[in-house]
């Protein structure tokens, strides 16, 4: 084997060994045992890595067999990944706190015969899992604990098997690197099962030239560097950490830590201080949760310091961050507080070292997500999906927004179809849905596009924005693209609106239903010294109907910013004389608007809204508490707005 | 008895008897704990149970009777002997340093292993220091055998009850103990806590060969986790044997268990 040869290492197998020579002695994972974090060099996690894909082959592990492994995030299990793929075989990671009647489906379809689970718990799984699937032929686990009354036939030591690779390789010297030199880019590296939200998930077939070449791309666009630190502590079987924790970690050759527990991942987080983090909306919304009531619990100074400089962090921490102009003053006010508050705040969070953080999966909260940029951090939001290999659109740095995903990074291009949904196409598009040619058909198309199913529009700056999911989304007579969940979604920032149903397909302009929050406008109205009886009276009332038509107006100007929604801004409203109910079916047990019931009840209403009427009638049918029915007539107001207009724009724009 | 089957009994009791001024607490009780076995003392409230716990580890001496441990008859042993001799015990409110972290708490169980001189620790020097690694690599073990990682450096007494009884656990552990005696265990937790427990308590047995007597008030952790239940009422011993057979013994139903409907 030649060094050139070794230096196109297009498979992972090829990209460890060349690791292995090229930074033996640098750490390739941690993992925390006995309160004392564990090293792997390249070399040793190489040596161990391979040493199992001998005792695999042992077992008679062969080309095409599927590994499939359940685990809490491990240098080993890692291993395991490129063990299989050494022998020509596929790794199909699953999430390790499934059921096990859900594993059993991955193992079944992914017709496995082998399992990796990582202790006793997972073992139990998988032994369940054979005995109604027996074409499983051999459990493998490696954390001994507890593991002494299993069937030695069926339930294998990895340390023993790794022995007995370690003899294999002893006996039959070049015969692990003879297979590993089989392997090529377009083979299969990773199934990996997404969970459906219809139907039975689908196993996403990815090559190792999806995972590499995306690695590689994605640690240019970031400037990612051997000496990263990150904490792999989501799902294995997630996409996401096999490019983070894994494809990019063995291009780059940085370090990936592997936390002691699931219960310890804070304090793990604090120890090692990654450089490259990555976390969904959820961890960091909790993580400030904790913060500002541990704050509330502090000393009235600390609380005072604290509230001051994460004002003085508001107001300038994120044009600092960004690069813009910022007064000598306010650098040095920003300065001290680095020194008193974010500083300590940051390695409290186990964020002080943090060069790169990236957020996805949801709309992020623009409070949450400024909130950590003003400290300093430099988090960014990425649009990706399995299909992809996560990538699709990223921030790239200085360009970073709270309600735009970014731009598509080198080597993936996007288009938005007449209906607005999201396509790409880039070198991570997927293989295939494993034996499910029906799937795949209907998701890639023949020149390798693929559809998201969301619906999205690039903005002015060239960002996209991912606006509902693609089959929600209509179009008004102008020809204009119309979001209703975009529209309701940004009402209901409102305190004052409690709930919203915009209406507008197939229609000249948008109009709305409103529902106020009884308790925000109730309180202006306390203070308004308005007097009212019910939630009809409150709703009805003139200066009510004002106060909406402000927020209206608000939400109107913030769109014709935008000239894909200019279209949709809200013409008409009214506000409802009843709040919209799961009792009366119009609401879903989890509180979403059905709007196709919403729509026959109140078509009616409907119709005034558009037509020159200001009032319309309605008698609708109300279900009380106790299961009785009742009716409640109404005389409602339509108000109408007028449409802002976009001011002294450059005309170039405009196409 | 043969001579084998005699070596396995780790401790018996022959007519043990123990008053109190004119309260007798126990009765003529004799039983046999085989090593390596889970065994349960039961009984209602008063029936002589924690008494029975602390004549094993010496904190009451028996008026009467012989109490055999290893196969040697005990006379007027204190505590720290029977912390020697390889007994240690949890209590039924737990007794830890409240204001001491988890790794320091089960530090303390390490005390009787500890060889080095006080000056020596306070230099931390040389075999001191030693010491102190292997001492704290075998209370890292059992950290990770209890699973309470994510607490190690957390204050004891801000930890909830259930996690402190793991701890007082693994403190009694550090002693590696061929004996381990556990005060109800299981008191004040909720179901997801004692499943825990009873599964380190099963783990102790099994992996490092413990012979455990312990107290417990909740019958299906009794019956799942013990090879062996002794059932006491008014200082005397009602009933003994395999859970099942104890809880068919109607003497044990009547006085225990509640009369069936």
């Amino acid at each position: 084997m030649t060094d050139s040869k070794e230096s196109q290492a297009e498979t992972f197998p090829k990209l460890l060994r060349m690791r292995a020579k090229q930074s033996a002695g640098r750490p390739a994972m941690r993992e925390k045992a006995y309160g004392i974090w564990q090293t792997w060099t390249w070399d040793g996690f190489a040596e161990e890595a391979f040493a199992f894909a001998g005792g695999l082959a042992q077992l008679g592990f062969t080309t095409n067999d599927k590994l499939v492994i359940i685990g809490d995030n491990r240098p080993r299990l890692y291993g395991a990944m490129v063990a299989a793929q050494a022998l020509g075989g596929i790794p199909v990671p699953a999430y390790q706190d499934s059921a096990a009647d859900e594993i059993q489906y991955v193992v079944e379809h992914a017709e496995a015969r082998f399992i990796l689970a990582e202790d006793q718990e997972q073992v139990d799984k998988a032994l369940e899992i054979r005995e109604k699937y027996p074409q499983v032929e051999k459990v493998i686990y490696s954390n001994p604990r507890g593991m002494r009354d299993y069937d030695p036939q069926v339930v294998v030591n990895i340390e023993d098997l790794m022995g007995r690779g370690r003899e294999f390789a002893k006996a039959h010297p070049g015969e692990i690197d003879a297979q590993i030199d089989k392997g090529t880019p377009a083979d299969a590296a990773v199934i990996l099962y997404t969970s459906g939200t219809t139907g039975k998930p689908k196993g996403v077939v990815l090559s190792h030239s999806n995972l590499m070449v995306t690695a590689q791309n994605s640690i240019a666009f970031d400037n990612i560097s051997a000496n990263e630190e990150v904490l792999a502590y989501l799902p294995m079987a997630w996409v996401g950490d096999n490019t983070f924790s894994f494809a990019q970690a063995f291009v780059a050759g940085f370090c990936v830590n592997c936390p002691e527990s699931a219960s310890t991942v804070m304090q793990d987080l604090r120890e090692i201080g990654p450089t490259y983090y990555f976390a969904p909306p959820r961890v960091f919304e909790n993580l400030l949760t904790s913060v500002m009531i541990r704050m509330e619990d502090a000393g009235a100074i600390k609380r005072w310091l604290f509230h001051h400089f994460m004002a003085v962090a508001k107001r300038v921490g994120v044009s600092l961050m960004d690069g813009g102009a910022v007064s000598i003053a306010d650098r040095l006010h920003y300065s001290l507080g680095d020194i008193l508050i974010y500083g300590p705040l940051k390695n409290t969070l186990g964020m002080s070292r943090v060069r790169l953080a990236y957020t996805a999966g949801e709309a992020i909260g623009p409070e949450l997500f400024d909130f950590y940029r003003s400290l300093g951090i430099n988090l960014k939001q990425l649009y990706g999906q399995t299909e992809a290999t996560v990538f699709i659109t990223m921030q790239p740095d200085g360009e970073v927004r709270s309600n735009t995903v970014g731009k598509p990074p080198p080597g993936v291009k996007v288009r938005i179809e007449d209906d607005s949904e999201v396509m790409y196409t880039s070198p991570g598009v997927f293989q295939e849905y494993f034996k499910n040619p029906q799937a795949t058909a209907e998701t890639k198309t023949s020149d390798n596009w693929v559809h998201t199913g969301d619906a999205g529009y690039f903005d002015d700056e060239g960002h996209l924005r991912i606006i509902d999911r693609a089959k929600d989304v209509g179009k008004l007579n102008d020809g204009a693209m119309f979001a209703p969940k975009f529209l309701e979604n940004k009402l209901k920032f409102f305190p004052e609106i409690k709930e919203v149903v915009v209406f507008g397909d197939k229609r000249d302009f948008a109009a709305a239903f409103i529902n106020i929050d009884l308790i925000a406008v109730g309180s202006w109205a306390e203070r308004n010294n308005i007097s009212y009886a019910s939630y009809q009276e409150l709703a009805a009332h003139p200066g009510v109907y004002k106060l909406i038509q402000k927020c209206i107006q608000q939400m109107n100007s913030d769109l014709v910013l935008d000239s894909h929604l200019a279209s949709s801004q809200i013409l008409r409203f009214l506000i409802l004389h009843k709040e919209l109910d799961a009792d009366d079916g119009e609401l879903t047990r989890t509180g979403k608007v059905r709007r196709r019931i919403v729509q026959e009840k109140y078509q009616g209403l409907i119709d005034a809204l558009y037509s020159n009427q200001q009032h319309a009638d309605i008698v609708s049918e109300v279900t009380f508490e106790d299961g009785t029915k009742g009716s409640v007539s109404a005389n409602l107001q339509i108000l109408d707005l007028s449409r802002v207009e976009r001011q002294a724009e450059p005309l170039a724009k405009a196409s | 008895m043969s001579e084998s089957q005699a070596d396995n009994i780790i401790l018996g009791f022959d007519n043990v008897s123990i008053s109190f001024g004119a309260v007798t607490a126990l009765t003529q009780v004799s039983f046999e704990v085989p090593e390596h076995e889970v065994v349960a003392i039961i009984g209602p409230n008063g029936a002589g149970k924690t008494t029975a716990l602390n004549v094993i580890n010496g904190v009451y001496q028996p008026t009467q009777g012989t109490i055999t441990y290893k196969g040697e008859v005990r006379q007027g042993m204190r505590p720290h002997q029977a912390a020697v001799q390889g007994i240690a015990r949890t209590f039924q409110n737990v007794a830890l340093f409240k204001g001491m972290n988890t790794v320091d708490n089960i530090m303390t169980g390490r005390n009787l292993k500890m060889k080095s001189n006080l000056l020596m620790q306070g230099l931390y020097w040389g075999p001191a220091q030693r010491e102190e690694i292997a001492h704290r690599q075998a209370v890292e073990k059992i950290i990770d055998f209890l699973e309470i990682e994510s607490v190690r450096k957390t204050i004891v007494g801000r930890l909830p009850f259930g996690l402190q009884k793991r701890v007082e656990l693994g403190r009694a552990l550090a002693a590696e103990p061929d004996m381990l005696l556990l005060d109800e265990p299981m008191a004040g937790m909720n179901l997801e806590e004692k499943e825990d427990m009873c599964r380190f308590i099963l783990d102790v047995n099994e992996e490092l060969g413990t012979t455990i007597v312990l107290i417990e008030h909740d019958m299906s952790v009794v019956m799942d986790i013990s090879d062996r239940v002794i059932v006491l009422e008014y200082g005397r011993k009602i009933s003994e044997g395999k859970p099942d057979a104890v809880r068919n013994d109607q003497r044990v139903i009547d006085a225990y268990l509640g009369v069936p409907h």
